[in-house]
């Protein structure tokens, strides 16, 4: 591990809790939604950070706090050891770009590529429009578009060539880090395979830091270096990559990578135990939030929320896994 | 009750659009035996879904659908009156749709639209219908099923919304289900969970599953049988097993080389990857539409594809009769 010291992490979170207050039905009492429950989570420069888990995690809330969207309800976001507050969102913005899940939704139907590549050059008033038409007409190549496509619009390219064009706006500002959000869930399998290559090549070229926020798994684990699983709004377990099927710790770690379909013949769909749905994140469950699906549970589980604890290089909260609780041992 | 008891062949799509016509698909021929599980698999654009709503006559009057033989259980589905298809539609074959935020009335409460298909096609009373679709709701593994008869689509997750789509496609006890990618709306944990319940329904039931997908991972677990789909075309078709041990076409084993699989694929290698873009299907279609992006492609690929039998029930549509050589220098 890098020495904090002497090289803080590119992109750190401390203690970041988000609430939203939400009505239920028309009439309904406002109620607290808690989406980030004191997340602390370091991306070390270079790092390909996966972030895993079910829909209503918080792993999209984490990513717009990240990105200076949504101010934290309370904790602080810091960029290279400095912490930023909220007049400095369009510094954050040159550093820190997003690459978003839907490149049908995410670009504007209204503007030419040429105008959606170039405009975060223009908001930031980089150069003249003569050299914005050569960086645009670059980083087109980088992204494998021909140059031919700047005067076209969105809807007449193909859901990967819009990825591309979404790549090319992220990176047209040289940031650090790119936030991808699913980048290629909305993607066929043939056009998402060219995707994550392009991805992995414009890290190594540009040396680039990711968060990479998906629900699968095979793809989380192909791309980082690290991955981070998320459920109700806490990290439950941070593993590096090289560990995650042999070593994770966490039953809900394990349950998603049962949950991962590989194409082998003959091995029938895997039973994740997981019994029913995702709890509902104004209502969570006491204690240990995973307690009501796990299939490892205790009375303990349901009383007491587990505390982080270190596994590997990384850490896991569970009870199975904390020495101080785990009298009942592992599986 | 190993009779083959849906038989298609010929099954050819085309749409009119300004300008030509658009062969969607272009004479498929399949056939699914009773407790059999048909996945098709393509990306989209290929015709898929489009085969499932030809099965279900439910493509409008402006699509014409056209084959030598589309039988169901005797029945030519062709020739069957609107009439008829409606008596079959829900009853004996019913359809599970992808989005279940969208296929199911926001009007209407889970009780009235699963019980909906049944007070139509049987001679029950409202308390037997009632009485099944709180069965099913158990089958399908949703809790308190009777409270839920009153919930609205609104009230329910997307997985529970899936299950009470699939529940209501078995109210009849159809013959036949056709599954449109019931699962690529969901989380990989309740996908992994609808899955099951689908294939086990199935095997209980004594059904047939047509499941259209995009996912490999999820043919190569749930098919009996496999049916590739590019561009309008079956390009290859077998036995999962056979076709994901010696995958033979071109395109079939470009895709599974697409695929991010942990612990096979090197982490940080590339992906493979199949150039190109799917071709126009508008105007006249000749030779193999997977040329374009085939590495394998040579001048004969223009002309006539010949259908290659590798093994029992396998096929695939190359003119490379030898497809297995190429799979051994790519294993090498």
């Amino acid at each position: 591990m890098l020495d904090a010291a002497k090289t803080p992490p590119a992109l750190e979170l401390r203690n970041i809790t988000k609430t939203y207050t939400v009505k239920q039905g028309l009439i309904g009492k406002r109620r607290p939604l808690t989406a980030v429950r004191d997340v602390s989570l370091k991306l070390e420069k270079g790092e390909v950070l996966g972030l895993v888990g079910e829909s209503g995690c918080g792993k999209s809330t984490l990513a717009k706090i990240l990105l200076g969207l949504e101010p934290p309800t309370s904790g602080e976001v810091l960029v290279d050891g400095q912490a930023l507050g909220v007049q400095d969102r369009l510094a954050l913005a040159r550093r820190i770009q997003p690459i978003f899940q839907d490149p049908y939704s995410s670009l504007n139907p209204r503007k030419s590529i040429a105008d959606i590549v170039s405009l975060p050059l223009r908001i930031h008033g980089i150069g003249d429009a003569a050299s914005q038409q050569k960086a645009v007409r670059d980083m087109l190549d980088v992204v494998g578009l021909p140059p031919r496509v700047m005067n076209t619009f969105p809807s007449q390219m193909s859901g990967g060539q819009r990825q591309r064009v979404a790549i090319a706006r992220a990176l047209i500002m040289k940031p650090e880090i790119v936030i991808c959000d699913e980048p290629t869930s909305a993607l066929d399998v043939s056009v998402q395979s060219q995707i994550l290559n392009l991805l992995g090549d414009l890290r190594a070229e540009f040396g680039l830091t990711y968060l990479f926020i998906s629900h699968n798994l095979a793809v989380v684990e192909h791309l980082a270096t690290r991955v981070a699983v998320m459920y109700l709004g806490r990290i439950v377990e941070d593993v590096s990559s090289d560990d995650l099927f042999d070593a994770s710790a966490h039953p809900y770690t394990q349950a998603l990578l049962q949950s991962v379909l590989t194409p082998e013949p003959g091995l029938g769909v895997p039973d994740t135990q997981l019994g029913m749905a995702y709890p509902n994140p104004i209502d969570p469950p006491s204690g240990c939030g995973f307690h009501p699906r796990c299939r490892h549970a205790t009375n303990l589980c349901s009383a007491q929320a587990p505390r982080p604890v270190p596994h590997r290089d990384g850490h896991v909260e569970c009870h199975l896994h904390d020495p101080e609780t785990a009298m009942f041992g592992t599986d | 009750m190993t009779d083959t008891f849906l038989d298609v062949k010929g099954l050819t799509i085309d749409i009119p659009v300004g300008g030509g016509t658009l062969h969607a698909v272009r004479g498929i021929d399949f056939e699914l035996k009773r407790g059999e599980v048909l996945c098709i698999v393509g990306e989209s654009g290929s015709g898929k879904s489009l085969t499932s709503l030809a099965l279900m006559g439910l493509l409008g009057r402006r699509i014409k659908v056209r084959a030598e033989r589309m039988d169901f259980d005797g029945t030519a589905l062709l020739d069957a009156s609107p009439r008829q298809m409606r008596s079959l539609r829900g009853a004996r074959m019913s359809m599970i749709f992808q989005e279940p935020m969208t296929s199911l009335n926001p009007a209407y409460t889970i009780g009235d639209q699963l019980m909906e298909a049944m007070l139509l096609h049987r001679d029950v009373s409202r308390a037997e219908a009632r009485a099944r679709a709180v069965d099913l709701l158990e089958k399908v593994g949703i809790t308190a099923a009777a409270s839920r008869l009153g919930q609205y689509p609104h009230q329910l997750s997307g997985g529970l919304r899936q299950r009470v789509m699939i529940a209501m496609a078995l109210m009849c006890g159809p013959e036949l289900i056709i599954a449109d990618e019931p699962t690529t709306a969901l989380d990989v944990t309740i996908q992994a969970q609808i899955l099951r319940l689908l294939v086990d329904l199935v095997r209980e039931m004594g059904m047939a599953m047509i499941l259209i997908t995009h996912d490999l991972g999820v043919v190569a677990r749930v098919a009996d049988k496999v049916a590739v789909m590019y561009a309008g075309e079956l390009v290859e078709t077998g036995l999962a097993a056979d076709v994901f041990r010696a995958p033979m076409h071109p395109y079939t084993r470009g895709l599974l080389r697409c695929i991010p699989q942990p612990g096979k694929s090197r982490r940080g290698e590339p992906l493979g990857t199949i150039r190109g873009i799917v071709p126009s299907l508008v105007g006249e279609v000749s030779g193999c539409v997977f040329r374009t992006r085939c590495d394998e492609a040579v001048a004969a690929c223009r002309g006539t594809i010949p259908q290659h039998w590798p093994g029992d029930g396998h096929a695939f549509r190359c003119v490379h009769a030898s497809g297995a050589r190429i799979a051994e220098q790519e294993g090498a």
